[in-house]
């Protein structure tokens, strides 16, 4: 019996060992693709993004407001363009995260049951719709309320160069309905992730609900609000259709009433005739919006840890 | 971008496809009435390369030209490369190619060194406003300050007082090159609006009162106004007798006159020139040459 039962054990043993190793190598390939594909597309970037920098100059087009790819004496420079897509994120960060995480906390806290379950689908829905879908109705009702802001606005003004309401403003309110769920859903789970015990020694304390959201559970879960924000400047910087849809795409610097060109947008727009060294600078934009993306990732991510250690 | 581009191409296939159909039936009705049966054997035999180097604008034209003489003689090769009308003459004088493209009239000194001009499309560019917008007609220097951004209002053109909102293209689209270089204000144009396609810049002129934009002549529909340059309508007969200037010729040039080329130049040109031919450049959006 004994014997038995030991040689039986053996043999499952022997049967998990093949299971055990075929899972490792089968899981291992997987994690290679994706390694592969991070390593191919950073190595593209650099090995089509860096010989216009070396051909025009990195100070020609990074710090270089002109931007006249085509003309006699060529000006590729991108200055308003990296500008354009700090302002642009930063503002619709801006407005976009404190509504973002106050709706998460209206869903998880505040709202009664019913209500919470009819808004939670209708945010998912916001997520799933489209960039494109919200670029049009931006250009249908965002830019003729902005084209009647402008002439409002800028009725004796003999400056102003009329946009006919394409401009930074629309781009950045569109911005700001794409983030939102991506705020929204990540906030809502680390609100819900922070522990009822810390709810209740608060209330036990005497604190109101307010207080107990504002002074207890907000800062538990501050971790993850700082996720949604990184992933929200993610999603921001790197849209394309919708703003390309709604800026107007003209190079400017980015004051709110002008026509404004982002990275993404600047790649988009002129890459199906661009040639030579033109087609080059735009690959270069490209890895430049890269290396943002990379860095904003890195610091966040870095910021995020250190607070997980102070706590 | 290159969604919309296999689109496009998807569709310039299908539509070569049913020319290349209408072709054969067109064949064999003659092949019926009994004239001859010359064509097709003329073309069977045909076979080499015809290599064409020029402009980047007529690389549309270029393209829709070579894949339809290709389909009609399976033997034959077309390679076009668009590298710009002068390097294209250059090219072509140079004896590096068959057929020198060039947007542009030639100059004198090209044609004085051999190059012959044949001009095989028109290509015209309409100026469109809103609908409500009053301002049916302007000269070439009103065009020219509005595009350079002196005049900032329609009432200074006998409009209303209403902004211009200056649309045009991206840099490198083939209608931007050409409005600005026959306006003669290259890179010196303030856009307020830079759009990526015709479809955009027509649809920001519909719904936006003060916007002027240009667009290729094949596009203007009811939803936006064709102004009058100079008092004259944007029409292909207006644009053939020479009277509206927003227009510039697509020549294909060859070192000598078209009858001492190769047979097979001489085949292209034949093509150009029949039915089907002539159908592909109107499909692409050009005027035929009279």
């Amino acid at each position: 019996m004994k014997a038995n039962t030991n040689s039986s054990v053996m043999r499952s043993s022997q049967t998990k060992v093949v299971v055990e190793n075929t899972a490792q190598i089968i899981f291992t390939i997987c994690a290679v693709v994706a390694i592969l594909a991070v390593f191919s597309i950073t190595l593209y970037m650099f090995l089509k993004g860096v010989p216009a920098f070396a051909d025009v100059g990195v100070a020609e087009i990074l710090f270089n407001p002109v931007w006249e790819p085509t003309a006699q004496n060529p000006s590729f420079g991108i200055l308003y363009i990296i500008l354009t897509s700090i302002v642009g994120t930063a503002m619709a960060i801006i407005l976009g995260v404190p509504i973002g995480v106050l709706t998460a906390v209206f869903l998880s806290e505040v709202a009664p049951k019913k209500l919470a379950a009819a808004v939670r689908p209708a945010v998912d829905l916001l997520a799933g719709i489209p960039s494109v879908i919200y670029g049009l109705l931006g250009l249908m009702i965002l830019n003729p309320f902005m084209y009647k802001l402008e002439q409002i606005i800028f009725e004796n003004s003999p400056t102003h160069q009329f946009t006919g309401g394409a401009n930074l403003i629309s781009a950045v309110l569109v911005l700001v309905i794409m983030i939102l769920p991506t705020v929204i859903n990540i906030s809502q789970s680390a609100l819900q992730a922070v522990p009822k015990s810390l709810k209740d020694a608060s209330f036990g304390l005497g604190a109101s609900h307010i207080q107990t959201i504002f002074k207890v559970q907000m800062p538990a879960a501050r971790s993850g609000i700082v996720t949604a924000i990184v992933l929200g400047i993610g999603r921001a910087i790197g849209e394309a259709m919708a703003i390309s849809l709604v800026s107007g795409s003209s190079v400017n610097p980015p004051f709110p009433f002008n026509s404004v060109r982002f990275l993404t947008t600047a790649i988009v727009s002129e890459m199906g005739y661009a040639a030579d060294t033109h087609r080059m600078v735009l690959f270069s934009i490209g890895l430049v919006l890269f290396v943002f993306i990379m860095v904003i990732n890195i610091v966040l991510t870095k910021i995020l840890k250190g607070e997980k250690h102070d706590a | 971008m290159k969604k919309a581009k296999k689109i496009l191409s998807l569709i310039t296939a299908a539509a070569l496809l049913t020319i290349g159909l209408a072709g054969c039936t067109e064949t064999a009705q003659q092949d019926n009435s009994g004239t001859s049966g010359t064509t097709q054997s003329q073309t069977a035999k045909l076979s080499g390369n015809i290599s064409m180097v020029g402009s980047t604008s007529m690389e549309k034209l270029a393209n829709a030209l070579s894949e339809g003489f290709m389909a009609a003689n399976p033997g034959v090769t077309v390679n076009a490369e668009f590298v710009g009308s002068s390097a294209g003459i250059e090219s072509l004088v140079g004896g590096k190619c068959d057929i020198g493209n060039a947007s542009r009239a030639l100059k004198d000194s090209e044609k004085s060194s051999g190059a012959v001009e044949n001009i095989v499309a028109i290509d015209g560019i309409a100026m469109v406003v809103n609908k409500a917008n009053p301002v049916k007609n302007l000269s070439k220097d009103q065009l020219i300050g509005i595009y350079t951004g002196t005049i900032k209002n329609w009432s200074e053109v006998g409009g209303s007082d209403t902004a211009i909102v200056v649309v045009g293209r991206e840099a490198g689209s083939g209608t931007r090159g050409a409005f600005e270089e026959i306006l003669g204000i290259e890179e010196k144009c303030v856009y307020a609006n830079e759009l990526d396609s015709t479809g955009a810049a027509m649809a920001k002129a519909a719904s936006t009162e003060g916007a002027i934009a240009y667009v290729s002549l094949d596009v203007i529909n009811d939803t936006v106004n064709a102004v009058s340059l100079d008092n004259v309508e944007p029409t292909a007969d207006n644009i053939l007798s020479g009277s509206y200037f927003l227009c510039r010729p697509f020549v294909m040039a060859t070192k000598g006159e078209i009858s001492s080329q190769s047979d097979l130049v001489k085949a292209f040109f034949d093509y150009v020139e029949s039915s089907e031919g002539q159908e592909i450049i109107k499909k692409v959006g050009l005027i035929l040459p009279q």
